[in-house]
């Protein structure tokens, strides 16, 4: 069979292909992302980005209803979202094989928490698979659409950021054959959950977890590599490589299912060593269990909880003698991540600073307007979380305090969660102002189409939300827009609203700079006038990374310049500068 | 690089500056080897302008796809500052192959704290093998400046064993028709300047 070099998420995406999947569903969010964009390379498969994770969820559920394969994704904290369906989902078990993966994101490379989706799997009572290399998240993909339609339960994969964008060899398989027939099937005992029928699921959920425990004992899945000592390691996912990497000689049970766990092979494991570790990314699921069972290990005493495992840290916890690293002798100045030259979340934020408004964020690029020189974020939860903040905040505030208060919301995150809070901001008659920040696209997890920017996930067109409709139909009165380039006009607004005692939205509209299907025109770069600069740096606390200081030599004053390669010329450096030192290049 | 042993190459750079797409021609040209080839980096919120890395191993067989601290064989940095960062994973007895680039970090931009001088030379204290490219200068040669993540693999692919024509097999699968022909130029001029 063909072999080739593919990412995690590549994998699942080839293997939902392999598997007959028919649909797929997910809202973007690193790391899970790039399985849905990989997914539209095969034509067969109906794949669309939802507005939130629980949608994305329950149009999984439908498909699955109707008896096909269906392929749901989203990171960790999207599970939170889809949470409520996902319990309930798990009682009524499946028609079609349904997946649904979960990314998560030991160090937060990108996320706002490290919350372990292992314990959902557990929470929920729905089986996992951990897979531990792009190989394995192939393999058990496909083998979870076989086990979901056996046992009749949704099934969860757990990816992690080191699963997802690492890239590892794969040998690809054939299409799966015997599919499910599609239709319509009436099941009212199966599908309709209330009381009396949930009643009667319940108990098979249980059942069904201790059959697939008692399965999940003799499947290659769950398998044991015979060590040469007497320590032996549980492990399972990624953190299986760095066991293997740092203690060859062990013996080994790695699981590919960590729920349920294979109890009788895990004492069969345990007699056979003096010592055990167990060895796990973030929270101790597969040790509390273990020791449950009555057995000593040897775990988190020693593993830290949190952020991510590497070799490193491995030897590190177990006291094991590593190379003496070289060493750093000097400070080197950090390089977080800034929002892009031309942003046209940047003027907003430059605004909101001068107006000293207390801002309550959100998640997006523009969560990068808490950084220096912006410096105007002052909250920051979880994806639509900023419109409620604001108005629980103005509650407990005086007059003067309130005007001050400003939800500030990308709009995909808008359509996410942000619309029901606003729908309350305005039944509850919260004073605060709300910022929509329209730049048409999904920018932070890589410029993903929503519903408000007029195409679906294959690039084809779409209706695009009216933000302003929608809002005025949620009864708000004011409801004003503005082009956030011109900065005066864009200052001039919001602080308007801001003055207004009742709820305002300001809309701000502007393509994102690498917005896709061609949408974004950039403008001549400009330059500075060394003679005209003065040396005020006004200019500077606009943190655009096309400009920089040029220290002045020997007592000299020294003046800003712009990168021209970097720059887009969105100009809102020249509407700063009070002196016209900038001028726009014209070759 | 004896049979068994994993060879470790550590990418660093800024954001934006094309190592996912010569992190990729890297791990494809060393599958096309027969090797076992492992991959991690980091996309998202980092490469908004951030620092950025991709840790690429392969040998016989791989595990875990992140390199220890003190275990890169060769540091390949795309830029200075990013490539001095990251001094403690390299092996004191590897190789840096480093662009000659500067790229200001914000704290600099605003004239809050000064880049670091003469990196190289720092480099220079603790590795004896040190290489520098003058990344820009040859892309520009080859005809577009965005060619630079090009020219450095191809003075890295100096460094290691595929063949020359494996190398532009890989270049050929990966990279756009578009942009090919100015890519397979700007590998040349990259391979022709780092002799081993
Ligand atoms: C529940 C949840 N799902 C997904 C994400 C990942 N995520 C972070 S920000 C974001 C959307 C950003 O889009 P938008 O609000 O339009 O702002 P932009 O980045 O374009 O400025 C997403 C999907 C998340 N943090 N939480
Ligand atoms: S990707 Fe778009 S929204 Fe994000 S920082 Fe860049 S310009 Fe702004
Ligand atoms: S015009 Fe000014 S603010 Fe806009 S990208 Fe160029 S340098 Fe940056």
């Amino acid at each position: 069979m063909q072999k080739t070099v593919l990412s995690g998420n590549e994998a699942f995406a080839r293997a939902a292909y392999e598997a007959g999947v028919q649909v797929a569903s997910a809202y973007p969010g690193t790391p899970s992302t790039e399985i849905l964009e990989n997914i539209t390379q095969y034509e067969r498969i109906d794949s669309s980005w939802a507005p939130n994770e629980k949608v994305a969820l329950e149009v999984g559920i439908g498909a699955s209803m109707g008896g096909a394969r269906a392929l749901v994704t989203m990171k960790h904290v999207g599970v939170n979202v889809a949470a409520d369906p996902l319990f309930t989902f798990s009682y009524t078990g499946v028609r079609g094989g349904f997946v649904l993966v979960a990314a998560d994101d030991p160090e937060m490379h990108s996320s706002q928490n490290e919350q372990d989706s292992r314990n959902y799997a557990r929470f929920a009572k729905v089986p996992m698979f951990d897979p531990a290399d792009s190989q394995e998240a192939l393999d058990f993909t496909r083998l979870a659409f076989a086990a979901s339609e056996q046992f009749d339960t949704p099934i969860m994969l757990r990816s992690t950021t080191r699963i997802s964008h690492s890239k590892s060899v794969v040998t690809l398989g054939e299409p799966m054959q015997d599919l499910p027939a599609t239709g319509l099937t009436r099941d009212a005992k199966k599908f309709v959950m209330l009381p009396g029928n949930a009643r009667i699921r319940h108990p098979f959920v249980e059942e069904r977890l201790e059959r697939m425990a008692e399965w999940a004992c003799d499947q290659p899945f769950n398998r044991i590599e015979e060590g040469q000592g007497e320590l032996g390691i549980i492990t399972a996912g990624v953190a299986y490589q760095y066991a293997r990497e740092v203690f060859p000689e062990a013996g080994i049970l790695k699981l590919g299912l960590v729920h349920p766990l294979p109890q009788r092979l895990i004492r069969e494991f345990a007699d056979r060593y003096k010592t055990l570790y167990i060895i796990e990314e973030l929270d101790p699921v597969i040790e509390e269990q273990v020791r449950a069972m009555g057995i000593e290990v040897i775990g988190k005493d020693k593993v830290p909880i949190c952020g991510e495992l590497t070799p490193g840290r491995l030897r590190k916890a177990f006291g094991l003698a590593a190379t003496e690293p070289l060493e750093l002798t000097e400070q080197l100045p950090p390089r977080p991540p800034n929002m892009c030259p031309g942003c046209p979340h940047r003027g907003v934020f430059y605004a909101l600073n001068r107006l000293k408004a207390f801002v309550t964020g959100d998640i997006g690029c523009y969560t990068l307007g808490f950084m220096p020189p912006l410096s105007a974020m002052d909250t920051c939860i979880c994806m639509g979380a900023s419109i409620g903040n604001a108005t629980g905040l103005s509650k407990v505030l005086d007059a003067e305090d309130q005007q001050k208060v400003v939800a500030v919301i990308g709009d995909s995150t808008f359509l996410h969660t942000g619309v029901n809070g606003l729908m309350d901001m305005v039944y509850n008659q919260s004073p605060a102002t709300v910022i929509i920040l329209d730049n048409s696209t999904t920018g932070m997890t890589g410029r993903q189409d929503n519903p408000s920017s007029g195409f679906t996930l294959s690039g084809e067109k779409a209706y695009q939300v009216d933000l302003e409709a929608l809002c005025r139909s949620l009864g708000v009165r004011n409801v004003r827009t503005v082009d956030p380039y011109q900065m005066d006009e864009t200052r001039q607004v919001i602080s308007e609203e801001m003055a207004r005692p009742e709820t305002s939205v300001v809309i701000t509209r502007r393509p994102c700079v690498l917005i896709k299907h061609d949408l974004f025109k950039k403008n001549p770069p400009l330059f500075v006038d060394a003679d005209k600069c003065t040396a005020c740096q006004a200019c500077l606390k606009l943190g655009c990374p096309a400009i920089e200081w040029e220290p002045g030599e020997g007592g000299d004053k020294g003046y800003a310049k712009v990168d021209r390669l970097l720059c887009t010329g969105c100009g809102i450096c020249e509407q700063v500068c009070k002196f016209g030192a900038f001028g726009v290049c014209h070759d | 690089m004896t049979n068994d042993k994993v060879t470790n190459i550590l990418m660093a750079g800024v954001g934006g500056q094309g190592t996912l797409l010569a992190s990729e021609i890297l791990s494809e040209v060393l599958m096309q080897a027969g090797y076992d080839v492992k991959k991690a980096e980091v996309h998202g919120m980092a490469q908004r302008g951030g620092s950025v890395v991709s840790h690429v191993r392969f040998g016989k067989k791989v595990h875990s796809a992140i390199i220890p601290e003190g275990g890169a064989d060769v540091l390949f940095g795309f830029e200075l500052l990013e490539t001095y960062r990251y001094l403690p994973l390299v092996d004191p007895n590897g190789t840096v192959v480093v662009n000659n680039l500067r790229i200001a970090p914000p704290s600099v931009a605003l004239g809050k704290e000064e880049y670091p001088e003469d990196i190289p030379a720092k480099l220079q204290q603790h590795i004896d093998d040190v290489r520098v490219v003058d990344g820009l200068r040859l892309a520009e040669q080859a005809g577009n400046s965005r060619t630079v993540n090009t020219v450095l693999l191809g003075a890295l692919s100096n460094l290691l064993a595929p063949t020359h024509e494996q190398w532009l097999n890989a270049i050929r699968a990966l990279v756009p028709e578009k942009f090919l022909k100015v890519n397979l130029e700007a590998f040349e001029l990259g391979r022709g300047i780092v002799q081993c």
